[in-house]
């Protein structure tokens, strides 16, 4: 149904469970992808693993000059950029009264900081060729908070407002920028939940159930399209019906 | 090679879609020739890929009309 073909996506975080599906997806609908992360080693699995139109750009994204280079490697290696998915994220969870102000600095770089200077290094392209796509994933927590996670949900609510004011600026320039928030999703750091917490957790979701990598992956590539072209400044929740935002 | 001015003249024409005779050496890029602010920044950078030079954002802000740039372009080369 969406086609990609010729087009040059650099996503983020791709060695992640999230990222790698977001990766997989886009290229499964025919774009050449670039899989940026600090870990080399599953970056290059997952691009053997997809083959052709696969290149591993890894980059430590709190390290600001490798972030400035990013984009501009990435259209080295893809011979464009076209779409970018800014995925990565971290977390240094703690309740508020015992944040030291190193967790607050450290997660507001990666998820947020890192996230504007990549945008800041593809709207030049994107400019110029009249056609672009930024998808940034947040969180459901950007919304609703969380608590253990005020320097995460700040940073993701920050991601928010961030998108809508860049997609104000270049609208008319047919680049768009979206978000995607994930609720609870099957990765790494959901394994890491006991049962207990799963129920818990489990409890709150309408569906029943968490969500794939893969649901997530769908509402990237669905905004990343040609199709999605009249939809910019927008938050996509996929959650299960978690918080119906 | 032409004349910078000729070649300024010819970037703002093509981006802004206004006549040539409109590009005068007072013309302001978003008073008279109809430029929004993304336009500006746009010319800015057809004129560091024109003339091969670099153009810092403090001094694209001092380029308000055509006889701006040429003089900025022609010093900066």
């Amino acid at each position: 149904m969406f086609d990609l073909t010729g087009k040059c996506a650099l996503v983020t975080g791709a060695s992640g469970g999230i990222g790698g599906a977001i990766a997989t997806a886009l290229h499964g609908a025919g774009a050449t992808v670039g899989l940026s992360g600090t870990r080399t080693a599953p970056l290059e699995e997952l691009a053997a693993r997809l083959g052709e139109r696969a290149h591993v750009l890894p980059c430590n994204l709190s390290d600001a000059e490798a972030v400035n280079a990013l984009p501009k490697q990435a259209i080295e290696a893809m011979g464009g950029l076209d779409i970018l998915v800014n995925n990565a994220g971290i977390t240094r969870d703690n309740l508020f009264m015992r944040m030291s102000e190193e967790d607050w600095a450290q997660v507001l770089e990666v998820n947020l900081t890192s996230t504007m200077r990549l945008c800041k290094g593809v709207v030049r392209p994107m400019m110029k060729t009249r056609w672009g796509r930024i998808v940034n994933i947040t969180s459901i927590v950007g919304s609703t908070g969380n608590p253990g996670q005020a320097n995460y949900a700040a940073a993701k609510a920050g991601m928010v407002g961030m998108s809508k004011s860049i997609a104000y600026e270049v609208a008319s320039r047919g680049i768009t920028v979206n978000c995607v928030a994930p609720g609870f999703i099957e990765t790494a750091m959901t394994d890491k939940l006991n049962e207990d917490q799963k129920s818990g957790i489990l409890g709150q979701i309408p569906a029943g159930r968490m969500g794939t990598p893969e649901e997530i992956a769908s509402a990237v590539l669905y905004l990343s399209s040609p199709e999605a072209g009249y939809v910019t400044g927008a938050t996509l929740h996929v959650n299960g019906g978690m918080a119906m935002l | 090679m032409s004349d910078v001015a000729d070649r300024v003249r010819k970037i703002v024409v093509e981006h802004l879609g206004v006549e040539e005779d409109k590009v005068v050496e007072n013309a302001s890029f978003i008073d008279d020739l109809g430029a929004d602010s993304l336009d500006t920044v746009e010319l800015v950078m057809a004129f560091e890929e024109e003339f091969g030079i670099e153009i810092p954002d403090d001094a694209a802000e001092t380029i308000q009309t055509f006889g701006d740039a040429v003089r900025f372009i022609k010093e900066a080369q």
